[in-house]
């Protein structure tokens, strides 16, 4: 084992939020273990788990912004985690739904999915954070290349917007906690687009010019 | 084995001199790893746990049903149902009170600010003798009975609880409604003292609910004042609420003050807040799903599985008559 040879620089960085990430299960787990999740456990866990979904979500869209604005670049180094962190948070929550809440009874879930906008659009994010955490891999950048893995990858805002909006219109009439999440999403969101429009501007003020470059 | 003391250490054994350098490194980094686990882990259980904490220990410790007196059951009902009985604490912790805040576990740790005593309710309106009453006066004219219904919320869940209350068509005819009187209003008390929540406008307050004057003429509908052979705990919605059981639970209005008869269909707070959402009638009925969620089927708390909402809340037999000929889809 090593000589001198320096490791990666905040070597404690991803095992640090891998543990941490873990801690709403834990504690799921242990209150569910002690009979502490209160009158309606299955909905106590639902809710559990379906934040910590939105939160690693939203978490893992902060990372560019963070960079972008503060120049920030560890945040990304942890993007891949905090993203596989929701979709993992995501199908338990998606799980404890269809076993725990419904029986699996599958023309319930069916029906409890097309006709409500709510499950409808939690049920969508779901199935689109899919192909993000089966494309999150290194090998698999490489095939698909740069380009289309990062359009691919876009989907996760789709999904976030979608979660957030299962949020809002999940609950009954205190809309706060919801919209805390639906305006910091749309803070994230604001800020890439600012972003883009600026390097639009800028290629076509290069574009005025004879030498293009760039898009091919 | 045992060491021995009298050799040097093997070549093996000693630490290579890269890694007694980098000692101090990985304790550095040891400390930034438990150091960032804890601050994920503790930041994520704090956006977790927003205003969620689950009520301390004993719920009748935590909101004292003050110094009503004591009550003894006179009649015991044939409306009951001998269904098990949801426990004490969940009844007591898990509760929609809006007045005390949002979260199920809010009334438990807030009604405490609640004065269930001196109270004075108002029975005014179309009535020929309106009066403004004493509520321990007011409970010495009548014959308490023990109801247990089931509840059953709009939410999709519901309970079976032990209620103790008069029919409120007793107290109505006693105030002698007029020919004109075919709604009964109800209002919940207002003050943001003793009900701090109020601060925030979640709804119009003060909480309003309507029943039709048949309606609140039925046997089944009665107006509770205690709980489980106790005192209504404050979070329950003390001193006096209104029971519905063949409603949803919204209907169930809290510490009342004012009971008005009127000639129309007075405004209620959950029809105001989402008229597509809560229908005035309000009527339990798994064919008709909320715009949001599923009226199919329901959870017994302490139950795990769902099990199928009956119309009427089972109470079908007893009320459907005072709908005949209504649709009630349209009059949700």
């Amino acid at each position: 084992m090593g000589t001198a040879r320096r490791g990666p620089p905040f070597p404690w960085l991803k095992p640090g939020v891998f543990v941490g990430a873990l801690a709403p299960l834990a504690t799921v787990a242990s209150r569910a273990a002690r009979g502490s999740l209160g009158a309606d456990p299955i909905a106590e866990v639902l809710n559990q788990l379906g934040l910590a979904a939105l939160v690693f979500l939203v978490a893992s869209l902060a990372c560019t912004p963070l960079k972008t604005i503060a120049g920030w670049t560890w945040p990304i180094r942890i993007r891949k985690e905090l993203g596989l962190f929701a979709f993992f948070y995501a199908l338990l929550h998606v799980s404890t739904y269809s076993v725990l809440d419904q029986s699996f009874n599958l023309r319930a879930i069916f029906a409890d999915v097309v006709k409500r906008k709510f499950i409808f659009f939690g049920f969508a994010a779901f199935v689109l954070l899919i192909p993000l955490a089966a494309t999150s891999t290194r090998a698999a950048v490489k095939r698909l290349g740069f380009v289309r893995w990062k359009r691919i990858h876009r989907l996760a805002y789709v999904a976030a917007s979608l979660g957030a909006f299962h949020f809002i219109w999940r609950v009954k009439k205190d809309l706060r906690e919801p919209l805390i999440y639906a305006t910091v999403l749309s803070c994230l969101l604001l800020v890439r687009l600012v972003v883009y429009a600026r390097e639009r501007l800028a290629r076509r003020a290069t574009a005025a010019a004879p030498t293009r470059t760039g898009a091919a | 084995m045992k060491p021995d003391l009298g050799k040097l250490p093997e070549a093996s054994e000693i630490t290579p001199e890269a890694l007694y350098l980098r000692r101090r490194e990985f304790i550095k980094n040891s400390l930034l790893f438990a150091g960032t686990a804890t601050g994920v882990g503790a930041g994520l259980l704090g956006l977790m746990g927003r205003g969620r904490r689950t009520p301390p220990g004993d719920a009748a410790a935590v909101a004292p049903a003050s110094s009503s007196p004591p009550l003894t059951v006179a009649v015991q009902s044939p409306y009951s149902t001998a269904e098990p009985r949801t426990s004490y604490a969940d009844a007591t912790t898990y509760n929609n009170f809006y007045e005390f805040g949002t979260e199920k576990s809010d009334p438990a740790r807030g009604a405490h600010a609640l004065r269930p005593r001196p109270w004075t309710l108002t029975i005014e309106g179309e009535v020929n003798r309106p009066q403004v009453v004493d509520i321990d006066r007011l409970l010495g004219g009548f014959p308490i009975e023990e109801r247990v219904y089931r509840m059953r919320c709009v939410e999709a869940w519901s309970m079976v609880l032990p209620w103790l209350g008069l029919p409120l068509g007793d107290l109505l005819r006693r105030a002698e409604p007029t020919a004109r009187a075919k709604y009964v209003a109800f209002r919940s008390l207002l003050d943001i003292e003793q009900m701090p929540a109020q601060k925030r406008r979640v709804l119009d307050w003060p909480y309003a609910e309507g029943l039709r004057i048949d309606e609140a003429m039925h046997p089944l509908a009665i107006l509770a004042v205690g709980l489980y052979g106790k005192p209504l705990p404050n979070q329950n919605g003390a001193p006096l609420r209104l029971v519905v059981p063949w409603k949803y639970g919204f209907k169930g209005i809290k510490s009342i003050v004012s009971i008005r008869l009127t000639e129309t269909q007075p405004a209620t707070s959950w029809n105001d807040s989402a008229p597509n959402e809560y229908g005035f009638y309000a009527n339990v009925n798994p064919s008709v799903d909320h715009p949001r969620w599923s009226q199919a089927s329901e959870r017994r708390i302490g139950e795990l599985s769902r099990r199928a909402t009956l119309p009427f809340n089972g109470y079908a037999e007893q009320v459907a008559g005072l709908y005949a000929g209504m649709d009630l889809r349209r009059f949700f």
